[in-house]
């Protein structure tokens, strides 16, 4: 049931957003009248509704963005155990195999003092994304809502996006696969499907399920609320659970974004992992595999001495 | 001087290297034909299959086709920057080897830039680069330096064989008739007359000045794709003047190891003397210190500073890649040094064999540059996957890689087919010189 309130919280903003919106201007003059999360009802003009969340977004039409967002996520680290539903959602979502990976769950350990944590890691849509510059065809590019997507008609696989991206965000399709030939779906940048063959892809922040004003997968999955997603110009996030004002949450809590020194200006925001609500050695019941990962951390190779794991 | 007969008796002497197949040359030409054959079953097998049959995947990227790609253009535009040298300065004794690097300069300009092609995911779509360009990319100027340098390469070669062109057309009696046909169309007339000559000298020192700016320009670019990054390893504002010094260290060692295989080969010991060989080993003594030099700044910056990320790349090199850099970065540059330094060391084949050394030192050198970084990222690699976590070329890389080598080894052959790898107009400008003619643009002091 939060999940529900949280995800109207976000459509009723796009509901408000297109009453301010220029849109308003060509109105048709027919009134509908709908219900505002707060328990309101107002008429709005019928051409404000979207009637077609789900509607085929085309490769050109993909570049332009939502209008009047900016999308922002903020990860609450004091609160992720590791339990992966924030990928395998975003794996089964983006028809991802098994260890292909959008949001990548590291554990991360700041210096030798230091316990580690848990660090969900997606794209950071940066304002200053290298990946964007560097690309030669314009096949990678920043929207006006903030997403960095990539279109995989235009890609030619030179990968150079990949070798700037200081956050390892993006992979590469080393081959063909059975999943590219579905063809079901038409392929639209927003949702990533289908994959092609010596292309990149990466986390695109599931536009196709904010146009429904709805959270993406990762946030909308994670059973502890660690991923709050938003509006920066609505200065509102929500992890599904609770909507908190975007501001207060970072100056509060002490939000942070990763490597800020390298001035890509991430649009992914992190609060430090403090008053932890599990203890670290909950993040380790997962697959073996999963844990095998983690054996170069310092912490892991103890833990793994005293049999713990 | 009856310069006719002159020219008659260099064709004479020159055109069993042209038209004389021997049995060993045929040998050699198969066993290079069979490796560049084995590079394209490993390419049609790329194709097929996708990358994934080479060893790069999502962390390490770029493997050895990029650094095969590095090696072979920075090899270009160091022949072009030495060519232009050796052209625009007049240096005395050039004439034996100036056509040798101006054909390592095509040559390689040509391997290069296939190596990365080989390297793009979706070759279909490479006209994309053409259709929607992005002037703000590092790789559009590339391209754009590369085009532009290829362009001016050739028409600098093509400058340097016109005379030659024209002695073979005029003494071609006895050669097949494509041939002559050839040769005539390729002199577009060029009847060495004194307008001629003098207008023909100006352009081509003209040209030899534009290809060391050209050079200077592409280098620059190619050296900014790795440092315009984020990357530690990459992010060094000394890389463009690095990557300068560095093609030039190969180049004259690549250069070296020609003069000593053609010398060997065609028994040119009478063009190209000991005096070439000690030449061009003082060229890569002084070039050695430059790129020990700057490879020293380099290393020596990052480890003292030590800033986290550039301490992990420190670590990976000495850790996992302790031989190869000690190979790359002590005995790769120490070892010419100490050979070349001494007089007493200075013979034909210790300094062919310094060049090897600097040679494979400088691949080994570059694969260090872009390997290790891509192996140690800003957020450590968390896989289970050994191929994700250490990269390690298969064979098609290979494969791909030594029919790369073949290809330029026989295109270099294919040249020296056409034209003697000694320029013709070059010995008889000297000797028109030597007997006290007019002409002055060319001044030798040895041979």
């Amino acid at each position: 049931m939060g999940l529900l309130s949280g995800a109207t919280t976000v459509a009723g903003a796009t509901l408000l957003a297109n009453l301010a919106s220029e849109e308003e201007l060509q109105a048709s003059g027919e009134k509908i009248r709908v219900l505002t999360p707060d328990g309101k009802m107002v008429e709005v003009d019928a051409e404000s509704i979207n009637n077609y969340p789900e509607a085929h977004i085309t490769p050109a039409e993909s570049r332009k963005g939502i209008p009047d967002r900016k999308f922002v996520m903020v990860i609450d680290l004091a609160k992720c155990k590791n339990a992966r539903n924030c990928v395998e959602s975003c794996q089964k979502a983006h028809n991802l195999d098994y260890n292909e990976e959008f949001m990548k769950v590291q554990l991360i350990q700041d210096h030798e003092e230091a316990e580690p944590y848990w660090f969900p890691k997606p794209c950071y849509h940066c304002d200053e994304p290298p990946c964007v510059t560097v690309c030669p065809t314009g096949a990678t590019f920043k929207r006006d809502d903030g997403i960095v997507l990539i279109d995989n008609d235009r890609c030619i696989g030179c990968k150079f996006c990949i070798t700037s991206c200081p956050y390892s965000a993006r992979q590469f399709n080393w081959s063909h696969k059975p999943k590219f030939d579905d063809t079901s779906q038409p392929y639209s940048p927003e949702t990533s499907i289908p994959g092609t063959e010596g292309t990149v892809m990466k986390c695109d922040f599931c536009p196709d399920m904010l146009r429904q004003g709805k959270l993406p997968y990762c946030a909308s999955s994670c059973p502890m609320g660690v991923i709050y997603f938003g509006d920066k110009n609505e200065d509102m996030v929500t992890n599904g659970e609770e909507t908190v004002r975007f501001s207060e949450l970072i100056n509060d809590r002490g939000g942070y974004r990763h490597l800020e020194h390298l001035g890509t200006k991430p649009n992914v925001y992190y609060l430090p992992a403090v008053n932890r609500q599990f203890p670290l050695e909950r993040g380790f019941d997962v697959e073996e595999d999963i844990i095998e990962r983690y054996k170069d951390v310092p912490f892991v190779q103890d833990l793994k001495s005293q049999g713990k794991i | 001087m009856n310069v006719d007969s002159r020219k008659r008796e260099l064709v004479k002497e020159f055109s069993p290297m042209l038209l004389k197949s021997t049995k060993w040359s045929k040998i050699w030409i198969g066993i290079l034909v069979g490796f560049v054959l084995w590079g394209l079953a490993a390419f049609v097998i790329q194709v097929v299959k996708g990358h994934e049959v080479t060893g790069m995947r999502d962390n390490v990227v770029w493997g050895i086709y990029i650094i095969n790609f590095i090696f072979f253009v920075c090899l270009s535009y160091s022949g072009a920057f030495i060519s232009g040298i050796l052209h625009f300065f007049k240096t005395p004794w050039k004439n034996s080897i100036s056509r040798i690097v101006e054909i390592i300069t095509v040559v390689s300009l040509i391997i290069g830039p296939i190596f990365i092609l080989l390297c793009i995911g979706r070759l279909d779509r490479l006209h994309y680069l053409f259709l929607y360009p992005r002037i703000q990319s590092p790789i559009t100027w590339d391209i754009i330096a590369i085009i532009t340098d290829l362009i001016g390469c050739f028409i600098y070669l093509y400058l340097t064989f016109i005379p030659d062109f024209a002695i073979l057309r005029d003494n071609s009696e006895d050669v097949p008739e494509w041939r002559r046909k050839l040769y005539t169309f390729l002199a577009i007339g060029y009847r060495d007359t004194p307008t001629q000559r003098n207008r023909l000298h100006k352009i081509t020192r003209i040209m030899s000045a534009m290809i060391i700016a050209l050079a200077i320009v592409a280098y620059t670019v190619l050296a900014w794709i790795f440092s315009l990054t984020l990357q530690p390893g990459w992010n060094s504002t000394i890389f463009a003047p690095y990557f300068i010094v560095a093609g030039l260290y190969s180049g004259v060692g690549v250069i070296i190891i020609a003069m000593y295989l053609i010398r060997k080969y065609f028994k040119l010991d009478h063009y190209i003397r000991k005096v070439h060989f000690i030449g061009a080993g003082v060229i890569l003594l002084v070039i050695s210190l430059l790129f020990g030099y700057f490879t020293f700044s380099e290393y020596f910056s990052r480890w003292f500073s030590h800033k986290t990320h550039d301490a992990d790349l420190l670590n990976t090199l000495f850790n996992k890649y302790f031989w190869e850099f000690i190979f790359a970065n002590y005995i790769g540059v120490l070892v010419p040094i100490v050979i070349l330094f001494f007089k007493r060391f200075r013979t034909i084949k210790s300094i062919t064999f310094a060049a090897v050394i600097a040679v494979l030192g400088l691949w080994l050198n570059r694969y260090l540059i872009v390997v290790p970084t891509l192996e140690t990222p800003y957020l450590p690699i968390q896989d289970t996957r050994p191929e994700f976590i250490h990269y390690s070329a298969t064979w098609i890389e290979w494969a791909l890689s030594f029919a790369g080598i073949a290809a330029f080894v026989l295109f270099f052959i294919l040249i020296m087919r056409l034209v003697p790898i000694i320029p013709m107009s070059g010995i008889i400008d000297y000797e028109r010189e030597g007997k006290g003619g007019t002409y002055s643009v060319t001044q030798y002091q040895l041979k």
